[in-house]
Order: structure tokens, then C-alpha cells, then sequence
């Protein structure tokens, strides 16, 4: 866009009259590089939302490309516009009107080519980094098209490249998660190994929730009756807080939970300990049979009990008493 | 469009009445009085027939729970204020074969007094000020909810009020400011000017136009008549289940949006035809003022995207009510279809409320620049390009929701194109800057603002457009802050912009000065301050209508509050300067006091009762600032009879 600066000022200027264009273009081109050097190498590795996993670092990423990208056009407007008022502020008394220019053919052509070129750079970069991790990290629906490589099986194991599927269900006001390669068992914090492809499958049993691990770089709704893919893979040990980021009622701002890295080991220990405690205190039996969706109203079809604690049906699988799931 | 659509007479004849009910006490007129007794009676006629109706498998009738009374309360209590308003009584009148009531305007009388203002009045320019004194009654209300939301988010733990009355506050802040302020610029400025810059004597259907702001003041009572049943816990986008699960509270929602949707299809169809068929002779497609152009633009987007809205609400209220299922997952209906009907009248409403904005600041940016506007042509058609782009971007609000993964990379591209035209806007802006004598008037501070308020936000949208940046910022406080940026920053500016700029020509009176510079400084200052952080608290994980935060956002979320406050603070000097000046300072204004050269400003302050005693035929672009020979915008007293093609110079004395 500078270039058409430039047009402007060298198509029709008076000889006594400064050369605006350059003027501009040189205090443009010394502040839009100090600010993108300032942007990638000091702001860049702070940037939100942190480097926690593959999705988190290409959105960390991506942010500080689009504010590379973003700073040279804010400081062009706001220098052009300082500019203009210090040097064109008519003086007090002088009631004379403007140069009456109509329009620039030269420079209205440039400003499109230049906000096209800018618009089509963005688009490309935005979908180079949408498709190659993963699908980013967003919520891709019941049939996502861009995953994690990883191999797929109904058991999991550390190890391998195994991907771990963990079901998110949402309810009013509550995250519940499930890990169906360990029978199923559900817990209330989420544990995830590190260094390892993870399939979300969120879900809900009321309203529309929102899964949103900030860290992680995740964000899918949760829709009642329809199964929303997410991927990431964790680079880093350590704990997270799992939000819910679309309003769902009245406890949503205290809808929230935690969630910790940990290594594949220790995930593995965890897990097994758990199916094994629920298995005994016979939850895993009671659970309905794992589905991609997940809806409560089978269980009484299966000749299953719902459990209820003081008149409120707890957890979101409503099918157990107090001491599950399991809250380390 | 050369033809006079007025005929002129040589002297008024007679017809009926010209205020009906004129020979009745005042309280028994048509007017606001009879209108609420109408309301009133209405409501519970409604109420008792929706109890008769759906008693049996509503709620429960005797807690006042039913949906159907209540929402039928609404909807006979809305007729019946328009009934008492007078509204129908035109139409009776001409199916009984009486005579129309004359305006009594066209024959170049003014009515005196206040009293129109409170009446189902005509005359475009009474509607204007209606929709001036309302709009800004609903904006102050809409702020206070803003500050209520503010003193809770004082502390990251819920402390002032309870999420329950957390959650009404946010809907009835979100819901009113962005219900109501659609009309903001094109109510009171668009309805007012529309016809005046055009040469018009009067805009093609003033019933509908006035019907349309007497739809507000209903919309906005019952809007605000959640409070008494609770609120509604799904903000102003209202998304179903959630909706279909609240209580009655959520019954206002639905019916005030989908009344207001009507309101601005109303005010939207009188407005394109307006400017298609009532333009002065010479008034060409490309000598139409850019304000009228938005108005142009904002109507079709009006006109075309609202009955989705209106559609919509109609159906979550038959969920609600009758118990059908269309938007419930479980019963074959479709969540979706909700998010996405809303989205799609969703993406073109921000549209409607930041294209006036763009309107009104290149009248003034020319005015206060004393050149041309830079780039006509771009300007028009920076105009048309957002209007049409924004029908086809509405699925970014839903990049993280579910829908097919493969339509990312479209709506992402759609939605990054936009910013092409926008851009357009900033071009014709900083090529009129170029070379020009800029004066510091309160307007062109406002304009100043405008475009740097207007840039962060715009900047920020591309930010989340794209995709992977978007999964971080979606639904957080950085949405927040970026929409804050267009439409507080851009449209309320650019209103505060119409305001000093038009108010003498509106009223003949001037706000003062000294405190209208006081209110741009403090309005500036603490709008960047209230908002530039939200940016910082979205990035660090804060999600939108939550009273719950993380401990450590404390310290910035205590900095927004009290500017927040201060923000309030600058709209009540605002408010001190609008009311002092315009009842007991009231420094005439009279004359063209910007020099500027638009239609309007050639008039009288206020304009005659008929605007124009003549149809008048327009030589010349409205912004030939310093062009040498320009010829004057219009004869004002055109010889009788005349037609334009025969009068105007072929090219009006300029490119154009």
C-alpha cells in the first residue's frame, strides 16, 4: 500500500511542496519493522495460548504471523492519519478549501491489488495451517477429514503411536470424560499422556457446551446427540483447566475443571487402576454400552438403574453413587 | 426517475380532518395515552385467552407460567397499542369510504407543539426525532445493564449479583444494544435526512415508516418485561436448547427481537423505495450522497436478512409454546438449525449496524476536509460489496461447533475478502484526508475516532477469521472486545458524529462545545481503555458470560471495570449537554455552520414543515469542495413544471 502512496504524492505536487509520499513510506517502513521484529522475537514465544501441545504451538504460531501481518497495515492508517492532521490541520481563520481531487485511477488500483494480495496471502496461510495439524484443534464435527496420524484400536498401550480416544460429555454444569479403550471408565479430570495423538469425541446430554482446554489449543462444541472430533497431541507435562465456552445456563461461568499431562507410563497406571476400581464397585457394568454419541435415555431400556443422590441425578452418567467417578 | 412525484398545487384543498380526533380532549386522542390503555387491555385479553387455550398442557396457568398466555399477552397487548395508537385507523377510514386526513405538513403548515411527537405522526421528520429521543432512551438503558455487568466482574468470584441475575443483565445488555441500536443511525439520521438529501418532499410510505418506530418502544417494554420473570440465560444470540429449556423470560426475547426484526424490515422497504423513486430531478445514481448510499445498502440488508431472524424467533417460540420440535435434536429437530438461521441473519445485522456508521462519516470527513470525497465510486461500492459479501460468511461463528470440516477453508475465505471492501471505506477516508484543510470540529473528532476505533476492530475480525487463530479466540473475550471495537467504537461514534453534526439542522439548536469536546475526549479515552484490554483477557483464556474467572485476570479486569465506569461517566456529560442545550441553553444554530454544501444545509434550521417549496432540481455533486465553477448542489425554486434531463447541465458542470 505504500506504493500508492507514492503514486499520489509524485502525480501532482507544487515544486515547493515536500514529498509527502516518501516521507511517509520512510517513517512507514521504520516502524512496520521495528514493530514485526518486536512482534517475533520478543513477543512471539509469550503469545497465547502457550506451546502445551502440537495445536496450541500452530495457533501460537498463527497468531503471531497474522500480527506480523497486521502491524505494518495498523501503523500505515494510523501514521497516514497523524500525518495528514499534523501537516493538512487547516490554520485558525483560513476558511480556503482543499485541493479538489476527485480520485487516483493509479492509486485506487494499487490499494485494491494490495488488500487483494493481502486477503489471498492470509487465506492460503490459514488453510496450510488448518489442514496440516490436525484441523487445528477446532471441532470437526462427526466425520472429520484432517487427523492426527496414529494407529487405531480398540485397546491402548504406551508405547506406540496409539491414538487415544477420550469422550468429552457435557452436562449442565458439569465435564465428565470417557475412555472407552480402558472399558470404559469415566472420570471427572482428565488425564492425558504426553506425546501422544488424542481423538476428543465432545458431546452433550442437554444444551450446547463448549469443550475449550485453552492450552491445548481445543475448542469443539458439545451438541446434545451428535458426535464433535477433535484432535491434539500434548508436547509438554503439566496441568490445564478445561472451560466451557458457550453459555449453557447459569452455572455456566462456573462450568470449569482440570485436566494433567502426564506421561504415557503413569497415564497407562492411572487408567488401569481405575477400570479396575470401577470395575469392582460394578460402575462399568452399569454404564451403557460406549457409542459416539452418548444419550442417558437407553440406560432404562437396557434394565439398568439410574442412580440419584438427593432427588438430583449426579455425574454425567447418571448410573453411580457418590464415590465415582473417581475424583483423585 | 425525472418525474415529480408531488404535483404542485396552487393552493391546499381541503380534505378530511388533519388531526384526527382533533375535536376530542387530549387524553382521548389517538396518541401514546390511548395507545397504553390499548396495550394495556390488549395484554390481557391475550393473556386470558392463551390460559383458555393452552392451560391444560402449558406449565402452569395459576403460577403464570404458561407460555401461550404469555406470549399471546404480547402479541394482542402489541396490537392493542397500535390500535390505540391510531394506526388502523386509516385503513377502516378508507373500508368505510371516508376520506383520508390530510397531512397537514404537505400544505405547508406546521403543527405546533409537542404533541406530535406522541402521536402516529406522518411526517418524516417528526420520525426522526422519535427515533432520536428513543434511541438514545434505549442506549442508556442498555449501558446500564453494561455497568451492572461490569461491577460483577469487579471480583472473579460471583459477589454483587447472582448468576441467575448475572446472566439477565448480559441478555438484556447483549439483546438490547444490539436489537435496538440497529436503527441507531438509520432510525433518527436515516429517516430524517434520507428524504432531505434525496430532494424528496416525503418518503414513499409514511405509515409504514411510522409504524416502524412505534414497533420500538413495544419491542423495547417487552424486552425489558424479561426482568420481571427472570431474565433469559441465553444472551442475545438465544441458542436453542438452552432457549427451549429457559423460563418465560426467554418468551420476551423471542417476541421483541422478532418484533424489532419487523420494525427494521418495515423501515428498511420504505427506505429503498424512497430512494429508488422519490429522488429530485438530476439527483443520478451518481450524485447520491454516500450517507443515502448506506441507508441504500442497509435497507436491502434489512429487507433481505431480517425475516430469517423474524423466522426463527417464530419458530423457537412455537417450541416453546405449541410444542413443536424443530429445533430439538432429540425429537428430529435440529440445534443447528437455530445457530445457523440466527447466523445468517446474524452476520448481515453487525453489517447493519456498522454501514451507516460508514455513511455517516464520509459525509462529514468531506464536509471537514473541505475537498471531494476521495474515490466516489469506491465508496458505493465499498458499500454494496460488504452488503452482499456479508450473506456469505455467516458459518465463521460456527468454525468450532460441529458443522462439515471441509466448509472452513470457504467461510474463511469469504469472511477474509470482506475486509476488501471495508477496506475500500479507509481509502476514500485517507485519499480525502490527502492535501485537505482538515478542521478540528467536535464531528470530525468523532469521524477521527471513528476510524481508528473501526481499524482495531477490523483488524482484530481478521485475527478471528482464520481458522487455527480462531479456536483460541472463539467465544472469548476477544470476540468481545473486537465487536465492541466495530460496533461501539464504529456505529455509537459515528452516531455521536450524526448528532453535533445534524442536531442544529434538526432542531436549530447547537450542543455546547466546550463540553461536547469534554464528552469526545473522555468517550475516547476511556472507550480504548475499557476495551483495548478485553484483547489481552480474551488471549488469556477468559470465555464470554462467565462471573467466574481466573484469580490472576483480576488486576485487568478491575482496570476495564473502572474505566468502564469512566465511560459511563463521559456518556452522562452527554447526556447533561444534550438535555441543558437543547431546554434551557438553546444556542440557535440557524445557518449552515459547517458550510457545507450537501442538500440539507441549504434549508432552513429546522427545514419547512414541506422540506422543499418546490421540488428541486439537483445541478451537482454534494461534495465539490474547491472545485473551481462547481455549481451549487440545487435549484431550490426550480421554474414549475420543470423536468431534469431538460434543465441540468448533461454532466452537472463536473466529472462524475
Amino acid at each position: 500500500m505504500s506504493s500508492a502512496e507514492i503514486t499520489a504524492s509524485t502525480g501532482g505536487d507544487a515544486p515547493a511542496e515536500p514529498r509527502h509520499g516518501w516521507r511517509l513510506f520512510i517513517m512507514w517502513f521504520v516502524l512496520a519493522l521495528a514493530a514485526d521484529l518486536v512482534i517475533w522475537f520478543v513477543w512471539y514465544p509469550h503469545m497465547p495460548p502457550g506451546r502445551m501441545s502440537d495445536n496450541a504451538k500452530g495457533q501460537q504460531f498463527d497468531i503471531a504471523v497474522l500480527a506480523v501481518s497486521a502491524a505494518p497495515v495498523i501503523i500505515f492508517v494510523l501514521l497516514y492519519f497523524i500525518y495528514s492532521i499534523v501537516v493538512w490541520r487547516a490554520k485558525p481563520g483560513d476558511e480556503s478549501d482543499g485541493a479538489p481531487i476527485h480520485g487516483n485511477v493509479k492509486v485506487q488500483l494499487a490499494w485494491i491489488a494490495g488488500t487483494t494480495a493481502i486477503v489471498l496471502w492470509l487465506f492460503i496461510f490459514g488453510t496450510v495451517e488448518l489442514v496440516a495439524p490436525g484441523g487445528a484443534g477446532g471441532g470437526e464435527g462427526p466425520s472429520p477429514i484432517w487427523t492426527l496420524a496414529g494407529t487405531k484400536s480398540s485397546t491402548w498401550a504406551p508405547g506406540g503411536n496409539d491414538t487415544l480416544q477420550v469422550q468429552v460429555i457435557g452436562q449442565q454444569w458439569v465435564w465428565t470424560y470417557r475412555y472407552p479403550q480402558f472399558g470404559g471408565f469415566e472420570s471427572s479430570v482428565l488425564y492425558l499422556p504426553e506425546n501422544t495423538p488424542v481423538e476428543f469425541h465432545v458431546t452433550s446430554l442437554d444444551v450446547i457446551h463448549s469443550f475449550w482446554a485453552y492450552k491445548l489449543g481445543v475448542k469443539a462444541d458439545a451438541n446434545p446427540g451428535v458426535d464433535n472430533v477433535a484432535y491434539t497431541s500434548a508436547t509438554a507435562l503439566g496441568g490445564f483447566e478445561v472451560r466451557c465456552n458457550e453459555l449453557c445456563g447459569i452455572w455456566h461461568g462456573a462450568m470449569y475443571n482440570s485436566g494433567y499431562i502426564v506421561s504415557p507410563s503413569a497415564f497407562a497406571s492411572w487408567a488401569s487402576g481405575v477400570q479396575s476400581k470401577e470395575q469392582a464397585d460394578g460402575v462399568l457394568t452399569a454404564l451403557p454400552p460406549y457409542a459416539l454419541t452418548y444419550d442417558p435415555t437407553v440406560v432404562p431400556q437396557l434394565g439398568k438403574q439410574i442412580v440419584t443422590i438427593d432427588g438430583i441425578t449426579g455425574g454425567a452418567g447418571y448410573y453411580y453413587g457418590p464415590g465415582n467417578p473417581v475424583t483423585p | 426517475m425525472a418525474i415529480e412525484t408531488q404535483p404542485e398545487r396552487a393552493e391546499p384543498v381541503g380534505r378530511g380532518p388533519e388531526v384526527a380526533g382533533a375535536g376530542r380532549p387530549w387524553w382521548l386522542r389517538p396518541g401514546v395515552v390511548t395507545g397504553l390503555v390499548g396495550a394495556v387491555i390488549g395484554y390481557f385479553l391475550g393473556h386470558w385467552l392463551g390460559n383458555l387455550l393452552g392451560g391444560d398442557y402449558a406449565r402452569s396457568a395459576l403460577a403464570d407460567t404458561n407460555d401461550v398466555a404469555i406470549v399471546l399477552g404480547y402479541a394482542f397487548g402489541v396490537i392493542g397499542w397500535l390500535a390505540g395508537l391510531g394506526v388502523f385507523n386509516d385503513l377502516f377510514g378508507l373500508m368505510l369510504g371516508r376520506p383520508l386526513p390530510e397531512e397537514p405538513r404537505l400544505l405547508g403548515r406546521e403543527e405546533p407543539g409537542v404533541g406530535k411527537y406522541f402521536r402516529y405522526t406522518l411526517d418524516h421528520k417528526v420520525v426522526g426525532i422519535q427515533y432520536l429521543y428513543g434511541m438514545i432512551a434505549y442506549f442508556l438503558t442498555g449501558g446500564l445493564f453494561a455497568m451492572a455487568i461490569r461491577s460483577e466482574l469487579l471480583s472473579p468470584t460471583y459477589h454483587l449479583i447472582g448468576p441467575e441475575q448475572y446472566l439477565m443483565v448480559v441478555g438484556e445488555h447483549g439483546t438490547m444494544m444490539m436489537m435496538m441500536m440497529s436503527s441507531v443511525i438509520l432510525g433518527p439520521f436515516g429517516q430524517y435526512f434520507g428524504p432531505l438529501l434525496i430532494g424528496s418532499k416525503r418518503v414513499a410510505f409514511p405509515r409504514l415508516e411510522a409504524l416502524g418506530f412505534w414497533l420500538t418502544p413495544a419491542a423495547y417494554v417487552i424486552l425489558l418485561s424479561a426482568v420481571l420473570m427472570g431474565g433469559f440465560p441465553t444472551g442475545w444470540t438465544g441458542y436453542e436448547p438452552l432457549a427451549t429449556q429457559a423460563t418465560q423470560g426467554e418468551d420476551a426475547y423471542f417476541f421483541a427481537f422478532g418484533l424489532m426484526g419487523i420494525s427494521m424490515i418495515l423501515a428498511g422497504f420504505n427506505m429503498i423505495v424512497t430512494v429508488i423513486t422519490y429522488r429530485a430531478p438530476g439527483m443520478r445514481w451518481s450524485r447520491l450522497p454516500m450517507f443515502v448510499w448506506s441507508m441504500f445498502t442497509v435497507s436491502f440488508l434489512q429487507v433481505l436478512a431480517v425475516p430469517v431472524l423474524v423466522g426463527a424467533c417464530f419458530m423457537a417460540l412455537a417450541d416453546r409454546t405449541f410444542q413443536t420440535a424443530f429445533f430439538a435434536n432429540q425429537l428430529g429437530g435440529s440445534s443447528f438449525l437455530y445457530e445457523d438461521l440466527f447466523w445468517f441473519f446474524g452476520h448481515p445485522e453487525v453489517y447493519i449496524l456498522a454501514l451507516p456508521g460508514f455513511g455517516v462519516i464520509s459525509e462529514v470527513v468531506s464536509v471537514f476536509c473541505r475537498k471531494p470525497l476521495f474515490g466516489y465510486k469506491v465508496a458505493a461500492a465499498g458499500m454494496l460489496g460488504v452488503g452482499i459479501l456479508s450473506f456469505f460468511v455467516w458459518q465463521h461463528h460456527l468454525f468450532d461447533s460441529g458443522i462439515n470440516p471441509d466448509m472452513r477453508p470457504l467461510f474463511m475465505l469469504t469472511t477474509e475478502l470482506i475486509s476488501i471492501p471495508t477496506g475500500f471505506i479507509y481509502l476514500v477516508g485517507m485519499g480525502t484526508f490527502w492535501k485537505a484543510r482538515i478542521k478540528f470540529s467536535i464531528p470530525m473528532l468523532f469521524a477521527l475516532a471513528f476510524y481508528f476505533n473501526f481499524l482495531l476492530g477490523g483488524i482484530s475480525g481478521v485475527f478471528l477469521s482464520d481458522v487455527p487463530a480462531d479456536v483460541t479466540e472463539h467465544g472469548s473475550f476477544f470476540v468481545m472486545a473486537h465487536f465492541h471495537y466495530t460496533i461501539m467504537g464504529g456505529l455509537i461514534f459515528a452516531f455521536m458524529a450524526g448528532i453535533y453534526y445534524w442536531l442544529p439542522k434538526m432542531t436549530g439548536i447547537k450542543l455546547n462545545e466546550r463540553l461536547g469536546k469534554i464528552h469526545f475526549w473522555t468517550m475516547f479515552i476511556f472507550f480504548n481503555s475499557t476495551f483495548l484490554p478485553l484483547f489481552a483477557l480474551g488471549m488469556a483464556g477468559m470465555p464470554r458470560r462467565v462471573f467466574e474467572y481466573a484469580r490472576n485476570l483480576q488486576t485487568l479486569n478491575d482496570w476495564v471495570s473502572i474505566s468502564a465506569f469512566l465511560l459511563g461517566g463521559s456518556i452522562l456529560i452527554f447526556l447533561i449537554n444534550f438535555v441543558m442545550s437543547m431546554l434551557f441553553w438553546r444556542e440557535p444554530e440557524v445557518g449552515n455552520p459547517w458550510r457545507a454544501r450537501s442538500l440539507e444545509w441549504q434549508l432552513s434550521s429546522p427545514p419547512p414543515p414541506e422540506n422543499f417549496k418546490r421540488v428541486p432540481v439537483i445541478l451537482s455533486d454534494p461534495y465539490e469542495y474547491g472545485v473551481p465553477g462547481a455549481l451549487p448542489v440545487a435549484e431550490l425554486n426550480p421554474p414549475l413544471g420543470v423536468i431534469a434531463g431538460a434543465y441540468a447541465p448533461a454532466s452537472g458542470g463536473v466529472e462524475g
